[in-house]
């Protein structure tokens, strides 16, 4: 197990979120510390990107307490979210479709020399890091309209760890990607761990839930479900406090295919 | 600030970079490779024109097409004297459009320029005429009430919510209205002619008419674009990613030297470059570079490409809008005196009728998008070389208003059509 601190980085009491007549999240406590990776879980809807976006600052939170480092602060918007060291890459990956790929990963904090910005750093820094995450594009200078959906992926990956982050959100980000690419995003996670930083991970597959978090932090409805210790977690569980009950259709589909296969 | 910013980033990249160290930059095979060279340029731009990125290719075109058809109409259309009239009378409504241009790049549109001018004409003019005010205190507060008007429209679309079409709108109609009044018991006021307003007018020219003036115009901006492409070339070959080969350093220079020396050749057969160009000339290369080279021209085509991914990369939305329409007011208000001092008067009529259209029509001609995310400020020079070639040729083929405002207006809409059947093509090869 890699070292822990006490306080965590990040730490929710009791937020909640309302869209309208939608109660997003209620209550909801989670905690971070650096060097760990938290995998957020929770089915379609659960409210998983939208705690994201409390965090980010996109969406300012109703009630609740946001602490960084042990003291509670306010993220209104995502400037604020960014000065702490906050880096998010969104589900929905917003990145600009008119600007090259390197004005969309140094966008808002531009390398800059006499005041003027430097494109000729920002694009040798540019290939050099997505060359790294083994992804083919084009040229760095091609807008990114015209990506593949997984070339942005990783475009929106790469804008995360520009800067010096403290806490690396990740909502679903192997969710477009290619074999290799997915494991290159794994690998960069325990990177990213045992360089001491905190990272949060959302997804969808069990399998790279277990393989790279060392705590799953389930969400049911907008509501806390359980934290669970990976290393002493059957994936069983994690599914049963996903969907809320013991009896439910993963377990229910597993049963039939073991009585078909008598 | 950058300092800081280097050497984080160092640490970010080295991240990854041991996150796979097995890792061999690799090149899609599938990538389409430009040749080295001459052949390689031309090969690239040919498929850039398939693909819609038209450039200035339809304007070129298009101005060769209009100046050949009135020179077959009319023998003095080519002539100096026309042609300085030409690069006189364009720099007003420039002005205009290049404010206008800021606008367009966030994909939005400021109806109000136009009443904006008129009523900086007449705040000027009543400054110095009426009240005897120093003509350059009186620029300043002049180009400081433009700021203001536009950062309000800016305001009410930014923070209320308003469309920046209704509120410029209301703006077009309001401002106009306020000029009207101020100057209401006068009529119109003329203006002296001496300090800014001089420099602005006819009379004026670069170095007094000397004809070394114009050649060491075109020299300098030969020389300055020269100069920046062969650094670039270094600083990128050094830092090992693709650059400029010298054949198309030398291609683009000579285009540039040959239009701007046979133009510094044209003025001088008349009287020299009126001033009124110089300083619109100087203003494009000045918020050409602000916009290309500074963060804030940056925020301003990401608030125009994108806004949620703007306002996520934590930039503040409603202050680059307030600041691009306060830009517009400027720019306004100083075109505004440049029409003022094509006449030395401040008229009941300035800034109505056309203008506006005139100033939309020259950045949307010049290649701008009206879809925003997408333009030059060089679109302003371009397009208002065709709309000042239009107008100055039915003047002197004796065309009547009526006239010149269908035509003008028929090539406002080949621009919007170009304009969306480009982005049509370019969304097809992959570049919306
Ligand atoms: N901007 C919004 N306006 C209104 N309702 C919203 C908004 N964003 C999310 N919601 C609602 O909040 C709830 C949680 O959505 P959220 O996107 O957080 O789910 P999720 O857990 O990320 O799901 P998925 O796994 O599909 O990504 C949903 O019911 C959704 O309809
Ligand atoms: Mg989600």
């Amino acid at each position: 197990m890699v070292h822990v601190s006490a306080t965590p980085v990040l730490a929710l009491r009791g937020v909640s979120k309302r869209f309208g007549a939608v109660q997003a999240l209620t209550d909801v406590d989670l905690e971070v510390h650096a060097g760990e990776v938290v995998a957020l879980v929770g089915d379609n809807g659960a409210g998983k990107s939208t705690l994201v976006k409390t965090i980010a600052g996109v969406h300012p939170i109703d009630e609740g307490v946001i602490e960084w480092e042990g003291e509670a602060v306010s993220i209104n918007k995502p400037h604020d979210a960014q000065g702490f060291g906050i880096a998010t890459v969104y589900q929905d990956l917003a990145l600009c479709d008119n600007l090259d790929v390197v004005a969309n990963l140094y966008l808002g904090s531009e390398i800059k020399r006499a005041g003027v910005i430097d494109e000729v750093a920002m694009e040798a820094r540019s290939r050099e890091l997505l060359s790294t995450l083994s992804i083919r594009i084009p040229s760095v200078r091609i807008p990114i309209a015209s990506l593949s959906g997984g070339q942005r992926q990783v475009v929106a990956i790469a804008r995360a760890l520009i800067g010096d982050p403290k806490l690396v959100i990740l909502d679903e980000p192997t969710a477009a990607l290619g074999v290799e690419q997915t494991a290159q995003v794994l690998d960069l996670v325990e990177r990213l761990r045992q360089r001491g930083l905190a990272v949060i991970l959302i997804s969808h597959n069990m399998v790279d839930v277990k393989a790279v978090a060392d705590k799953v932090a389930v969400l049911r409805l907008g509501r806390n479900n359980g934290v669970f210790d990976v290393k002493s977690t059957s994936q069983e569980e994690i599914i049963s406090a996903i969907t809320g009950a013991t009896d439910n259709a993963v377990t229910r589909r597993q049963a039939r295919r073991t009585e078909d296969a008598k | 600030m950058s300092d800081t910013s280097k050497t984080v980033k160092k640490d970010a990249v080295a991240a990854v970079e041991d996150a796979s160290s097995a890792a061999v930059p690799v090149v899609d095979p599938r990538l389409l490779v430009r040749e080295e060279g001459f052949k390689g340029y031309l090969t690239e731009f040919k498929r850039k024109v398939r693909g819609g990125e038209l450039g200035a290719l339809p304007v070129v075109i298009g101005l060769i097409i209009i100046w050949s058809i009135f020179q077959t109409q009319s023998s003095e259309f080519l002539s100096a004297g026309n042609l300085s009239n030409i690069g006189f009378f364009l720099a007003a409504t420039g002005m205009l459009a290049i404010g206008l241009n800021f606008v367009l790049l966030l994909g939005e549109i400021d109806l109000s320029v136009g009443s904006v001018s008129g009523l900086a004409s007449a705040i000027f003019a009543i400054f110095v005429t009426n009240h005897g005010m120093n003509p350059w205190l009186a620029l300043i507060l002049t180009v400081l009430t433009g700021i203001v008007i536009g950062a309000l429209h800016g305001w009410f679309f930014a923070k209320i919510g308003v469309p920046a079409f209704i509120v410029t709108l209301a703006g077009l109609l309001g401002w106009n209205g306020l000029m009207l009044q101020l100057l209401g018991d006068s009529g119109s006021l003329s203006i002296p002619d001496e300090g800014p307003l001089h420099i602005l007018g006819q009379r004026s020219f670069f170095m007094d008419q000397d004809i070394a003036g114009a050649y060491l115009l075109a020299g300098l901006g030969t020389a300055a674009m020269l100069a920046g492409s062969l650094i670039d070339q270094r600083r990128r070959r050094a830092a090992g990613v693709p650059f400029r080969p010298t054949s198309e350093i030398a291609l683009r220079v000579g285009a540039l030297a040959v239009v701007s020396f046979v133009a510094a050749y044209v003025l001088n057969q008349a009287f020299g470059v009126p001033n009124a160009l110089v300083i619109f000339l100087a203003a494009l290369v000045i918020v050409d570079f602000v916009l290309r080279r500074t963060s804030y021209g940056r925020k301003v085509f990401a608030v125009g490409g994108g806004i949620e991914a703007a306002r996520r990369a934590g930039i503040n939305v409603a202050l680059v809008r307030i600041s691009v329409f306060a830009i517009s007011g400027a720019f306004a208000a100083i075109g505004g005196l440049f029409f003022a001092a094509q006449t030395y008067t401040a008229t009941l009529g300035a800034g109505t009728g056309d203008v506006l259209m005139l100033a939309i029509a020259a950045a949307v001609i010049g290649g701008t998008s009206l879809f925003g995310g997408r333009g030059s400020v060089w679109s302003a020079l371009l397009g208002m070389l065709v709309i000042q070639s239009i107008r100055t040729g039915l003047d002197l083929l004796n065309m009547n208003t009526a006239l010149q405002y269908m035509i003008t207006a028929g090539v406002l809409l080949a621009a919007v059509i170009i304009d969306s059947v480009s982005r049509r093509s370019q969304k097809a090869a992959g570049r919306g």
